[in-house]
């Protein structure tokens, strides 16, 4: 990236505790109900009941975060809005389609039609602060986040001097009717463990959920919290040589020095491959390097890398790196520096790095 | 200065053909697409009208030379159909490319057929065949992966103006140095989903669309697929592919007004509009011809067409809607519609705004109504609307 | 008719998900659009949805349905006349 996009906001919807308390990082007690499903705030506070009323549960958790990052951004009318998500509502699409069947086709809500389109959360962010700026929803699976940072970041370079305000973020939910085909198509096993090193290499996820989002400029400002150094999307290497190159290129290409990460933030699949490509790459590239994980904390889902970020800005922000993120003994004497490495399905791999301001 | 955008392959899978060919023959000759359903089970089969594809999804399949149709989406086999014709690539070549496409109903198609069985059953084995290619990203990867595509891939969904929004994604990839070559577009197949969505909007009409007339009742659905091949100068001299023409400029807004509907003045159309202009430095005067988002509901319509009287003043270009043609593609109306832009640009033609008869007393003017030969077209606005207020215009130019 | 409109208080409710509201709060001769209850073409489509579920009765176009929804009364009294 020719310039950081700096990130000066920033809430989170989770499984955890991320929403209404600030202390998430320092708490002694990690969540890991399962299914993994959001603790979800007082959604009144946060948005008024005439839109509110319409809203279904994946739109109301992008919504209030969007809302809670705004005004702790201090902005009204970002220039763009930019959500990712990979499944859309998927509440909303079910109900419709059993009202259809159950009707013979004859009797529907039209409510439940139109909020089931995947764009319904930057719309209603739209409506909500009568904002007429650039608005995109990004939809491509475990790119679906990252697109719509790549584009804040297209944004921040095509503003040339001017300063920006970009709202970016993504949500996806967990619906029941999903952990059904997941468990049946035996994508994921669910894991009942707070043992983070489970999640990963063979042992099953569990699949969760949450809203993240950002508020992002060009410019470093007073408040800004953190930035986005380098952004990559990896497309299905044909094999595990392909992906350590695309590694190694991005590393060397955005000229980061692995001495300097001070944590690799890693999302293992937890497949059913023992030893997938994604994790012999981390073996062969990051195993000097203080790791970590955090699906064990979000779960897994299209667009886990929202809390990904998230949790990398707030480790920034504070400084800290809590034991339950820690995935080895080796420590770095700073928190400057984070490189997350992402894997959805072994087929769509993302690589960023967040660092201090 | 910013990078030129050169569009250099064109690929169309419609109700009114399957080849650029077959689509300029259909746009010459008057001929619509749109006929009563024959395919889609759904209790609107035989009653409404649509502009439907006529091919099973075997035989779209068999087209592709895929074999069965497997786990394959008719998205997806749409959006093959037509990604291959616009599409040629040799990844030997040091160039970044990519793919952007957009849908709106993704796989539903087949995922809403287990999801009738789960209904009954309560028990989705079996049906899991049909549910893999549910999400949006299914059929860009599906596409992707049948064109060997390398490098970027994502998917847009915007409801009806998210395939203009792929474009406008991948031409900004190209002016900001970030590839040099990608596939852009997007795709639709009729879905018992939408038809039953559209209805309860009571957006629909029960007969054949009368785009800015002043007796239309509401929009006719249409299915169908298109991509372009966008790619830079620099590009194109490695790759020695031929500029068809260029994207000259693009425009993204919101109209924060409704849900579904445009705002009666019709601005976030208007500014959409504006934007297109300003980022291709052109002037209201230069837009030869404006292929309008004219879905035929009286709110669309009014709207579209107000902004357009508001922004174009004494200059208002000839116009059309050719969703009589085709169909309300969905997420594929953006890039069917650029495609055809482009058809008629290059066949030098204007075809008229199918079944429109009696000029709207609020805004006082008229789509083309008779086919024009031979005429020079320049520069071209194309529109698209969906709903959630997302509003874009593309801007197409002859190559300097 | 006191009744159908008691009902209909729940039913719109329900059916427009207007949490916070109570029935006691409609007033049944009041217009239900253009009104604090913030009610828009999407509530009166969702309207026409719930009184051909619970009612069988179809309306046929959004412009018959505003007549009809203009208030609370003007619906039951619609929903009278023709449920005989």
């Amino acid at each position: 990236m020719k310039s950081p996009l700096y990130i000066n906001a920033t809430a989170c919807i989770s499984p955890q505790h991320t929403m209404e308390s600030d202390d998430f990082l320092k708490t002694d007690e990690i969540n890991i109900d399962i299914p993994m499903r959001s603790i979800e705030p007082n959604y009144k506070s946060y948005i008024d009941r005439r839109y509110l009323r319409r809203m279904g549960r994946m739109v109301r958790m992008g919504v209030s975060t969007a809302v809670k990052t705004l005004k702790e951004a201090g902005v009204d009318n970002p220039d763009a809005i930019l959500v990712g998500t990979g499944l859309g509502c998927l509440e909303d699409t079910v109900k419709f389609l059993q009202a259809i069947y159950e009707s013979d086709e004859n009797i529907a809500s039209p409510n439940q039609f139109i909020q089931s389109t995947h764009n319904n959360v930057a719309a209603q962010i739209a409506l909500l602060y009568g904002c007429y700026n650039y608005n995109f929803t990004y939809v491509h699976r475990g790119f679906s986040f990252e697109s719509a940072l790549l584009d804040a970041v297209l944004h921040a370079a095509e503003a040339n001097d001017q300063p920006t305000n970009i709202l970016v973020g993504a949500c996806d939910e967990l619906i029941d009717m999903y952990l059904e085909v997941i468990e049946k198509l035996n994508i994921w096993k669910p894991k009942n463990t707070s043992d983070k090193k489970a999640f990963g290499v063979g042992n099953g996820n569990t699949p969760g959920e949450g809203a993240a989002f950002f508020a992002v400029g060009n410019m470093q400002q007073p408040n800004s919290i953190a930035k986005l150094e380098a952004l990559q999307m990896i497309y299905k290497p044909r094999s595990k040589e392909v992906l350590l190159a695309q590694v190694k290129q991005f590393l060397s290409i955005e000229d980061i020095d692995l001495d300097t990460i001070d944590l690799v933030l890693l999302g293992h699949d937890g497949g059913n491959n023992a030893k997938d490509d994604y994790s012999q790459v981390v073996d062969e590239l990051f195993s000097a390097r203080p790791q970590g994980a955090f699906k064990h904390l979000c779960g897994e889902y299209k667009t886990s890398g929202a809390f990904a970020t998230w949790l990398a800005v707030e480790m920034i922000r504070q400084q800290h790196v809590p034991s339950f993120v820690r995935l080895n003994e080796i420590e770095s004497s700073d928190t400057k520096r984070i490189l997350i490495f992402n894997n959805y399905n072994s087929s769509n791999y993302v690589l960023s790095v967040i660092s201090y301001v | 200065m910013p990078r030129k955008i050169y569009i250099t392959g064109l690929g169309i899978s419609s109700a009114i053909g399957h080849t650029l060919d077959d689509v300029v023959t259909s746009l010459q000759s008057g001929r619509t697409g749109i006929k009563t359903i024959k395919h889609v089970d759904s209790r609107f089969r035989g009653v409404l009208p649509a502009g439907e594809i006529d091919f099973t999804n075997k035989e779209l399949a068999d087209i592709l030379e895929i074999g069965s149709v497997k786990t394959h989406s008719r998205t997806a086999l749409l959006g093959m159909l037509a990604a291959k014709q616009a599409w040629s690539h040799d990844n030997a070549l040091p160039l970044r490319t990519g793919i952007v496409s957009a849908t709106s109903v993704g796989g539903i198609d087949r995922s809403e057929i287990a999801f009738k069985k789960y209904m009954v059953t309560h028990d989705i084995g079996g049906h899991l065949h049909q549910l893999v290619s549910h999400d949006c990203g299914d059929s860009t990867e599906r596409i992707a992966d049948y064109l060997n595509i390398e490098g970027f891939v994502s998917t847009i969904s915007t409801a009806c103006s998210s395939s203009s929004n792929a474009m406008i994604l991948g031409g900004r990839m190209i002016q900001n140095n970030m590839l040099d070559k990608v596939l852009v577009g997007g795709t639709d197949a009729l879905a018992l989903y939408t038809l039953n969505g559209f209805n309860t909007l009571k957006i629909l009409d029960e007969e054949w669309c009368m785009p800015f007339d002043k007796n239309r009742r509401g929009l006719n659905l249409g299915e169908g697929a298109a991509y372009l091949t966008l790619e830079s100068e620099e590009s194109i001299k490695v790759s020695g592919s031929t500029p068809i023409c260029e994207l000259r400029g693009f425009g993204n807004t919101n109209d924060a007004f409704h849900q579904t509907a445009s705002s009666p003045n019709g601005a976030g159309a208007y500014h959409a509009m504006a934007l297109a202009l300003k980022r291709g430095n052109l002037d209201i005067s230069e837009i030869d011809y404006i292929n309008a988002h004219g879905t035929a509901t009286p709110n669309n319509d009014l709207s579209e067409g107000t902004a357009i009287k508001n922004l174009f003043k004494d200059y208002i270009p000839q116009f059309s809607s050719t969703k009589s043609f085709t169909g309300h593609t969905l997420a594929a109306a953006g890039s069917i519609e650029a495609v055809i832009s482009v058809l008629l640009m290059k066949n030098r033609m204007l075809v008229p705004n199918l079944n429109f008869h009696n000029i709207m007393d609020e805004i006082n003017i008229e789509p083309i109504k008779i086919l024009n030969e031979n005429v020079e077209l320049k520069t071209i606005l194309s529109n698209s609307f969906g709903f959630g207020g997302n509003c874009t215009s593309l801007v197409f130019s002859e190559t300097a | 008719m006191q009744e159908t409109i008691e009902k209909l208080k729940v039913q719109i409710i329900e059916q427009l998900n207007l949490e916070d509201v109570t029935p006691e709060e409609i007033n049944p001769e009041e217009p239900l659009f253009d009104s604090d209850l913030g009610l828009d073409s999407i509530d009166a489509l969702e309207i026409i949805v719930m009184l051909e579920r619970e009612y069988g009765l179809k309306v046929q176009s959004k412009e018959e349905g505003q007549k009809i929804f203009y208030s609370l009364k003007t619906m039951a009294e619609f929903i009278n006349e023709n449920s005989k």
